[in-house]
């Protein structure tokens, strides 16, 4: 019996959670990630890098004595790096088991964006929107919505195909 | 009526006895094939072992694992009550070790949350038709029993509990199932069990539930009827006794005094003397064993894993508190003082712990006699197989990963090792072959020796091989023996023309380096032609917390561990030599040895880069040594080891870099891993 409680309280949750996306900043553009993903958010932090890895990979932190790697979304993006400040946050996900910190200029709010508010990006043949998964609409504002598979896995995919 | 026991304490329980006893039946029928008898007590223990397993299976419904049981069971009964002298032992131990295979597989199943749905007709019959064919043999006219109530009850008794039967109460309780809910006679056990746990004194009818699957008929049509003795109120043992799945209909009466049930208690009590008659004892080291049982609990390996994470976090914070840069420059006595007693206790708590999940390599070891028999009957070569040192003992993770490196091993070296009989008498050998098994603690290592009398490995073949698969890294006449014969670790290397049932497809060697690579170990091969071949296995006696070597590096950390440092020094001017390529070198006392700038080797930007300014470390590994310049030594420490995290790793493999750790101030540093640093 506890267990369909249980089953009900998480599709609860998740109804809860659904449609609600952590909107923060990268210069002036904003974006949305799910916030199903987000475990926490936390200022910056003292990092240890590691050698041989990817320039937007900057490290790694100890969160409470769990060691999880960070990634300066901005040099992913290839946008060029901004010293960190009091306003950087690392906004911690967890994707599919594997926890990683995403370093962004600011975090700015949590925000519903309803599914009919959300659009497809432009088919771009070349490239430059293979991280949104869509666009979504607020006000007069738009957001652009991440999608965090690709962020993690997106290019390293690429790299082995090109060796 | 798939899953009514939707109990998942109780199916580990399941899986975790039957395991441990199929693994002592293995043992045992290995022994008896090896003294070429199978003498009383062994056939005693055989069919007990059979009964508990046919038992067990049943009641958690794998019908298919307890059928076979049963039979085989059978057969272990006709050898024990007729003790038939013409069997043929050899086909015996073929069956039950095919039967021992089989439950194998479906306990993987079980533990793979698989149907269990193997067939094992075939074994049946092939048992069955033994079983006949020895009867008329050894012209057995008396009919053999069913192995019934004689073995009814003597197993599952509790330990001793008449004692604290003072307020005992009599009960009588009649007990309906549910219609159509089918196997009654073991739900009705599985309250026997319930009982037997609460109380000794329990008498039940019909009486063998366990043997007769009759008698779910009479359950189902007058009830199951319990009387026990025990020492709970009228209410509680109501309760108990509602939990009953599939319960229709109970009817309990508390009776005034024992009278009526007098006359059945005694054939309880009776079997109560007998057990240790019953019991057989095999050998010293069982007998032990089965005392030392009671000993013993059965912990779930990931609490111990939680447990082990808690004492790292534990030393870690310590570490926090005694070299806070807040106590820097204090006179502190009594908090040192404090502060050491803390240290004591930490330590003695993180070796006990360790310590809690050491494991002797005795387990993995015995498995491979029953590989070597296979194996030895197939082939048809004769060897002997000697362990030495199985009480060596390592983490148990270690474990998991050596079991198939050894396998391969032992596979190689009596499919493509040791001749067969009559080759090795024409080279004056005993017809026989020797592999010996050794393990013994190095230093911070245990060392795991393969070692076969075959013959050996050959230089030129292996060349030959390597240079076809264009596995040459280096002219051959630069090449050591040692290094020739450590091309059979490669992938892709396979010596053996046709790859045969049990190796020889090339991907063996390979699977066995890698096996060791990820627990931080390494393989040697050494090899005399015509006179055998020596495979040696080092491994970290553990995985999770080591002494190191805090060094520093511009602003980053690294971690060496100590057991691979052999001196640290500053070197002097002259003893540096750069050769034309730009390597650096320094002699110490008349050896040569190349340096690693750190700095350089991870990119990391330091104002130290004169020899004279920073420090040199030399580390040494195997045979092979390096000097690495770090900024400065920070200082030791003992470390608990964490791997970098999934997503790195995944990434892809650095080098040099063998996991990270928490330093006392929270801040991450990295373990060096020394052997990818000097094979560079």
């Amino acid at each position: 019996m506890d267990e369909v409680v249980v089953q009900e309280f998480i599709e609860q949750e998740e109804d809860t959670q659904k449609g609600k996306f952590l909107i923060f900043t990268l210069e002036k553009e904003s974006y949305g990630i799910e916030i199903k993903y987000v475990t926490e958010i936390i200022g910056i932090q003292q990092i240890t890098e590691v050698p041989e890895l990817p320039e937007y990979i900057r490290g790694i932190i100890n969160l409470r004595g769990k060691i999880i790697p960070v990634m300066d979304v901005r040099l992913r993006f290839k946008k060029p790096f901004k010293e960190y400040n009091d306003r950087t946050c690392v906004i911690v996900v967890d994707i599919r088991e594997v926890a990683i910190g995403l370093i962004v200029d600011s975090v700015s709010e949590v925000l519903s964006i309803s599914e009919n508010e959300i659009v497809a990006p432009p088919d771009m043949s070349k490239g430059g929107n293979k991280y949104i998964k869509g666009i979504g609409k607020v006000g007069s504002e738009v957001k652009l919505l991440l999608d965090c598979d690709k962020l993690l896995s997106g290019e390293e995919v690429e790299n082995l195909s090109e060796i | 009526m798939s899953e009514p026991y939707s109990n998942e304490p109780m199916l580990d329980m399941y899986i975790f006895e039957t395991t441990q006893n199929i693994e002592q039946l293995e043992t045992l029928i290995l022994l008896c094939e090896k003294n070429s008898s199978y003498d009383q007590e062994s056939v005693n223990e055989i069919f007990r072992i059979m009964h508990t397993i046919k038992g067990t299976s049943s009641m958690m419904l794998f019908n298919n694992i307890s059928t076979l049981a049963h039979s085989m069971e059978d057969l272990f009964y006709y050898i024990r009550e007729q003790k038939p002298k013409d069997i043929d032992y050899s086909i015996v131990s073929d069956l039950v070790l095919e039967g021992i295979d089989f439950i194998k597989a479906e306990l993987q199943k079980i533990m793979a949350d698989e149907p269990v749905d193997g067939d094992c007709a075939h074994l049946i019959d092939n048992i069955k038709e033994f079983l006949s064919l020895i009867k008329q043999q050894n012209h057995s006219d008396i009919d053999i029993k069913k192995p019934v109530s004689n073995s009814k009850q003597q197993y599952y008794i509790a330990p001793d509990k008449s004692g604290n039967s003072l307020q005992a109460n009599y009960f009588k309780a009649t007990i309906f199932f549910e219609d159509g809910c089918e196997m009654e006679n073991l739900r009705a056990y599985t309250i026997i069990h319930t009982l037997k746990e609460l109380t000794q004194e329990v008498y039940f009818i019909p009486e063998d539930i366990m043997e007769n699957d009759q008698t779910a008929e009479i359950i189902r049509k007058q009830g199951f009827k319990v009387y026990v003795k025990i020492d709970l109120s009228y209410d509680e043992l109501h309760q108990l006794l509602m939990q009953t799945i599939f319960l229709k209909d109970l009817e309990l009466v508390q009776l005034d005094n024992g009278e009526e049930l007098n006359q059945y208690f005694k054939p309880v009590k009776r079997s109560v003397e007998e057990i240790p008659i019953k019991i057989p004892k095999i050998q010293p080291q069982e007998s032990t064993s089965v005392s030392v049982n009671q000993n013993m609990i059965s912990v779930n390996v990931e609490k111990l894993d939680k447990l082990m994470d808690l004492v790292g976090e534990m030393v870690i914070a310590e570490a926090m508190v005694v070299q806070n840069p807040d106590l820097v420059g204090l006179e502190l006595n009594n908090f040192y003082k404090a502060a050491r007693h803390l240290h004591k206790i930490t330590s003695e708590i993180q070796d006990m712990v360790m310590s809690i999940r050491m494991v002797p390599l005795s387990t993995t070891f015995h498995k491979m006699y029953r590989i070597v028999r296979d194996m030895t009957r197939k082939l048809h070569k004769e060897v002997n197989l000697k362990l030495i040192g199985e009480e060596t003992e390592v983490d148990k993770n270690i474990i998991e990963h050596i079991s198939d490196p050894l396998m391969h091993l032992i596979r190689n070296a009596i499919d493509h090792g040791i001749e067969n009989g009559d080759e090795r008498e024409a080279l004056g050998k005993p017809r026989a072959g020797k592999l010996i098994l050794e393990a013994k603690n190095a230093g911070g290592d245990v060392l795991v020796i393969v070692k076969d009398d075959g013959r050996g490995l050959n230089k030129e073949k292996i060349l030959k091989r390597a240079k076809e698969n264009h596995l040459l890294t280096k002219p051959e006449s630069e090449m050591s023996d040692r290094e020739i014969y450590e091309l059979i670790l490669l992938p892709g290397f396979s010596t053996k023309d046709s790859a045969s049932e049990f190796s020889g497809r090339g991907v063996g060697m390979d699977v066995v380096l890698k096996n060791l690579e990820t627990i931080g170990g390494s393989v040697t091969v050494d090899s005399i032609e015509g006179r055998g071949t020596t495979i040696t296995l080092k491994i970290p006696l553990t995985l999770a917390i080591i002494d190191g070597m805090n060094i520093k590096v511009g602003d980053s950390r690294y971690t060496i561990p100590t057991v691979a440092i052999k001196e640290s020094f500053r070197p002097k001017e002259t003893d540096l030599i750069k050769d034309p390529d730009g390597n650096e070198m320094i002699m110490v006392r008349g050896e040569c040895y190349s340096i690693l700038r750190l700095h350089e080797h991870f990119g990391v930007n330091t104002d130290i880069k004169d020899f004279s300014e920073g420090i040199l470390i030399m580390v040494e590994q195997g045979n092979k040594s390096l000097c690495l310049f770090a900024d400065q030594l920070l200082g030791q420490q003992q470390v608990v080891v964490k791997a970098l995290p999934n997503y790195i790793r995944n990434f892809k493999k650095i080098e040099g870099l063998a996991g990270c750790t928490l330093l006392g101030d929270g801040s991450i540093s990295l373990i060096l891993d020394i052997a990818g640093l000097i094979s560079k």
